[in-house]
């Protein structure tokens, strides 16, 4: 199936953080640390081995693998809300604990899970809707 | 996941620490497939140094606004909470340090500020708990025989407040079970433990070693060995009280430990890594009288209550011109930065120093870094 013009994209997924958020989807295929990894003062991806490195999560819909490292990470998301250049959501493949304990105290959407291969449909710059009360995300290809 | 009346309630509760602390574990629960919650007789947590945590964790334990529901034991801090200033600790980590305490203070957590929570209060077999310090975690597991997972401080936390873990892991007996058994040579039991992590990754260890070693060897080869993988449990021929509950695993290795020497001069030595017990510091007073007076920086670091209950021992040792410093230790606190060599016994700050707080470290067993602190060489 291609996308048309409009189309739309429907997939379901676990609700790990509730919440309802869209935006301009950021996409890394590498697992990351909020702890080192990210600028908490501005948003941008700071580790060189990154994959969108120089690029800023900030005010988007982050979709990533899973976490690594530190639990200290976990406070980071809440630092990021508090500088107002947190991701809006975030979709995992499977989240880990460090990622998913920080967006629930930071009350960032999380869905994680989805039914279908999100790395082969969603690209940067797709509009996505992420609805972690219901448990899914739409992804409008721009 | 199932949920009881009383934990659909505290998922629903108006207090939002309440409500996020068990939406947390809830998270937690469907990451590792958890089917439901149990009750927990006590919590240990950890990320407890401003050094670790930063601004970020401290204002987040400032907005908690819950008292924790069972006993709640605290991770060593940055700083000795009264003797801070002879640390080189300064003004503004300080009261940083101190808004950190009082933070979980508030909660109702007991201050231990130790790594070692099993010298004050003592799991018994077969209890359920949420501890987050490795090193205790695999003590409480392998030594004791009771459950936990390797819990962060905020899940440690979460648990602590509702009461609750979920049932996973550590929790369910089966997946206690060694899956690889191991012949140890005679050899430092931090070394050993060291090397064990760095080679079996995540296969749960039956050891059979060429002696019996005694509770703080115990400890210092499990802190040893949670640091360089992310076991939580291991097993002991002979010796945990679980060994015999399970089959012999079929794979065998064989570790043979040398020390690896990377000399460095020390400017430091420092031994608890983790917490002193009451035998290490009367042993550390046994061996200072056997060598004479201190006369390098010799830093021992154990909880305030056993020092509390050696005061004797430790003012002996002190007189010697030794240090005897608690509620830190040398992995968490800022202080390891001003030296350019550290000796130490602990397998676990052998492998945490360098990353951590870029020194150099040389390992010794406990005879030879007071002999090096007494002799000067």
């Amino acid at each position: 199936m291609g996308f048309g013009t409009k189309a739309k994209i429907k997939i379901k997924g676990r609700i790990i953080s509730k919440g309802y958020a869209e935006g301009e989807a950021i996409v890394s295929k590498k697992k990351i640390s909020f702890l080192g990894d990210v600028d908490p003062k501005t948003g941008v991806v700071i580790d060189k081995n990154s994959d969108i490195y120089g690029e800023s999560i900030s005010g988007k819909v982050f979709i990533f693998p899973f976490g690594k490292g530190s639990t200290v990470g976990t406070y980071i998301l809440l630092q990021m809300v508090k500088n107002g250049v947190n991701p809006k959501a975030i979709v995992n493949k499977k989240t880990d604990v460090v990622v998913a304990s920080g967006a629930i105290i930071a009350e960032i959407p999380l869905i994680d899970e989805p039914e279908r291969d999100i790395f082969e449909i969603i690209k940067t710059g797709d509009f996505v809707k992420v609805n972690a009360y219901e448990g899914w995300i739409e992804i409008e290809r721009r | 996941m199932y949920l009881t009346k009383e934990e659909e309630k505290m998922l629903n509760s108006e207090n939002e620490s309440m409500r996020k602390s068990m939406e947390i574990l809830i998270a937690v629960g469907k990451i590792f497939g958890a089917e439901r919650f149990v009750e927990i007789k006590s919590a240990q947590i950890s990320g407890v140094s401003y050094k670790n945590i930063g601004d970020a964790g401290l204002e987040w334990l400032e907005s908690i606004n819950a008292r924790v529901k069972v006993k709640t034991l605290l991770n060593p801090a940055g700083m000795d909470l009264e003797r801070y200033m002879e640390m080189g600790i300064d003004n503004e980590f300080y009261k940083k340090q101190m808004r950190i305490i009082k933070a979980f203070k508030k909660m109702g957590v007991k201050l231990s500020l130790t790594c070692t929570p099993y010298y004050i209060c003592k799991p018994s077999f077969g209890d359920h708990l949420a501890w987050a310090e490795s090193s205790a975690v695999i003590y409480a597991n392998s030594v004791i025989g009771a459950r936990t997972n390797r819990e962060s401080g905020i899940t440690a936390l979460a648990s602590a407040i509702t009461g609750r873990t979920p049932l996973y892991g550590m929790h369910i007996k089966e997946n206690r079970k060694p899956t690889i058994y191991v012949k140890a040579k005679k050899t430092e039991p931090a070394i050993a433990g060291l090397e064990l992590g760095n080679v079996i990754k995540d296969e749960i260890p039956l050891i059979k070693f060429d002696f019996k070693l005694n509770d703080d060897q115990l400890k210092a080869f499990g802190a040893a060995l949670a640091s360089t993988s992310s076991l939580a449990i291991f097993h002991i021929e002979n010796q945990t009280p679980e060994w015999k509950d399970f089959e012999k695993p079929k794979e065998k290795i064989e570790i043979d430990t040398d020390i690896v020497k990377k000399g460095c001069d020390p400017d430091l030595i420092a031994i608890g890594c983790p917490h002193l017990s009451a035998n290490e510091l009367i042993k550390i007073a046994h061996l200072i009288d056997r060598y004479g007076k201190v006369r390098r920086e010799l830093w021992i670091f154990t909880s305030k209550h056993i020092k509390n209950r050696m005061l004797e021992i430790v003012k002996k040792i002190e007189n010697s011109g030794a240090k005897v410093f608690t509620d830190t230790c040398i992995v968490v606190s800022p202080i390891a930065d001003r030296f350019n060599c550290i000796m130490t016994n602990s397998g676990k700050a052998l492998e945490y120093l360098p990353k951590l707080r870029a020194v150099n470290v040389v390992f010794a067993n406990i005879e030879k870094c007071i002999r090096i602190a007494c002799n000067g060489g």
